[in-house]
């Protein structure tokens, strides 16, 4: 099981009130993650990655076991601890503005 | 007894504010959407409980929300808006072509007889439309055909930001673009051309130019559709022919810059707008709020002052801010940079503050409710 945590707005925005649980078949990827959680809340296409090519929304960012993984391949595997759950997979809104 | 309700657009959400016909006693309700920036927000004509909303974010982009209970509880609907085909090329800030890339949608007009059909007027410059109720949006791709590799970003961005419907013609739409101009169509939005012969601009290299032209807004008296007024970066203007030539009426005007312009819901010759000191300092002049009001459709007008400060206010009032109801007594309100909802329940001649510490107001809308 996955763990994902949201920041608020797009919390607010699926209406959900806690960290999302994902169970994925095949590799534990950023892209394998992404595709789940869209595809459970579908409003949340285009709000982390852009509709067409895919990629992350440039103030959008991916923590995971105290490391930045934002610039990884979507393709990557993500470590273990994200695997099994033991660490969430964090999507927040990087800080920024003023 | 009838009632009124204002939709607010503001920096850090949506407001809807509500009041019987008397319109001296107000109801707030919100935030919707804390946080988020609401562009926009509209209700059906022929449905006033449908309304739907342009929610957008730096960090998480475009939403478009819906409700079907009058602003009580909203959804989220479709926020894929792609450019047809090729998304090709638009003048950049360096005379260079820059690629078309969508930032987010300014305006939202629903149509005049379906409430599941709105048209999207976006940034980068395009017009979007949706058949079923904003679950998808399709492209107008006809309107960039419109001479749109010429077209280039304002201050505020290259953004649509008006969309008029012609009430006696289902087939002509209008749309303003800034820095593009005013377009029109006859054929449902399939092709375009550009209308704004007669626009002076000194501003651009040929100053009389196909296109080019920052327009700010255009209005339009649903009873006389061919009558057009425009507030232009500066110049107020007017056509008596749908567009295919415009006139200057800025008249007595302390200044000819600003942003929004509307036409009085009962009297399509009384015209208003929020004279701006200029395009570099961008409030009013003197530190006076004051409307501007002409009953000759232009070039004589008359300041509009009782209830709004007269004294040290150097707030700013934006294009889709302003808007008048459909009561006997036509109501008039607008809404500033400063959170301030000021309205008027008697055609302007007195004003008052309907809400005075919002997040910025970036659009006011009004529905006429039975």
């Amino acid at each position: 099981m996955i763990r994902v945590a949201l920041p608020f707005h797009l919390r607010n925005l699926a209406k959900i009130e806690s960290e999302v649980e994902l169970d994925l078949a095949g590799p534990v990827t950023q892209r394998a993650i992404l595709d789940a959680l869209e595809a459970r809340y579908p409003m949340l296409r285009g709000t982390i990655r852009d509709h067409v090519t895919q990629k992350r929304r440039a103030f959008v960012r991916f923590f995971a076991c105290e490391q930045d993984l934002s610039h990884d391949s979507p393709d990557a595997p993500l470590p273990d601890a994200v695997a099994t759950g033991a660490e969430q997979f964090v999507v927040l809104g990087a800080m920024a503005g003023g | 007894m009838s009632a009124v309700r204002l939709l607010v657009g503001t920096r850090k959400g949506a407001f809807v504010l509500t009041a019987d016909g008397k319109r001296d006693q107000w109801k707030i309700d919100g935030p919707h959407f804390a946080g988020w920036e609401i562009y926009h927000l509209k209700g059906s004509p022929v449905d006033p409980n449908r309304l739907y909303a342009s929610q957008s974010s730096g960090w998480f982009g475009q939403m478009i929300q819906r409700s079907d209970d009058g602003g009580k509880t909203w959804e989220p609907v479709g926020n894929e808006f792609i450019y047809e085909g090729v998304p090709g090329t638009h003048q950049w800030y360096d005379g260079t072509q820059h690629p078309w890339e969508f930032k987010r949608i300014w305006h939202l007009e629903p149509s005049l007889t379906d409430p599941e059909t709105v048209y999207a007027g976006a940034e980068d410059a395009a017009l979007f439309r949706t058949g079923d109720g904003g679950k998808t949006w399709q492209e107008l791709p006809g309107l960039r055909g419109a001479k749109g590799n010429l077209w280039q970003p304002g201050a505020g961005g290259m953004c649509l930001h008006t969309i008029l419907l012609d009430p006696s013609q289902p087939n002509r739409m209008f749309v303003a673009i800034s820095a593009a101009g005013a377009f029109r169509s006859d054929d449902a939005g399939q092709t375009w051309r550009p209308i704004n012969r007669g626009l002076r601009s000194e501003m651009i290299p040929d100053p009389t130019a196909d296109v080019g032209h920052c327009v700010h807004r255009i209005a339009m008296h649903s009873s006389r559709p061919g009558v057009l007024f425009m507030q232009k970066h500066w110049d107020v203007m007017r056509s008596e022919n749908a567009g295919d030539s415009w006139n200057e009426v800025s008249g007595n005007l302390p200044s000819d810059f600003g942003f929004p312009i509307d036409v009085h819901a009962h009297e399509p010759e009384t015209i208003y707008v929020v004279p701006i000191k200029s395009d570099s300092e961008h409030f009013p002049p003197d530190g006076k709020l004051r409307v501007y009001r002409s009953r000759t459709g232009g070039n004589e007008w008359e300041a509009l002052t009782r209830g709004l400060p007269q004294s040290d206010c150097y707030v700013n009032v934006l294009r889709d801010a302003m808007c008048v109801d459909a009561l006997d007594q036509c109501g008039i309100y607008f809404g500033t940079t400063g959170g301030q909802v000021y309205g008027s329940a008697d055609a302007g001649d007195t004003w008052k503050p309907i809400v005075r510490d919002l997040p910025a107001v970036l659009s006011v809308e009004v529905q006429t409710l039975p």
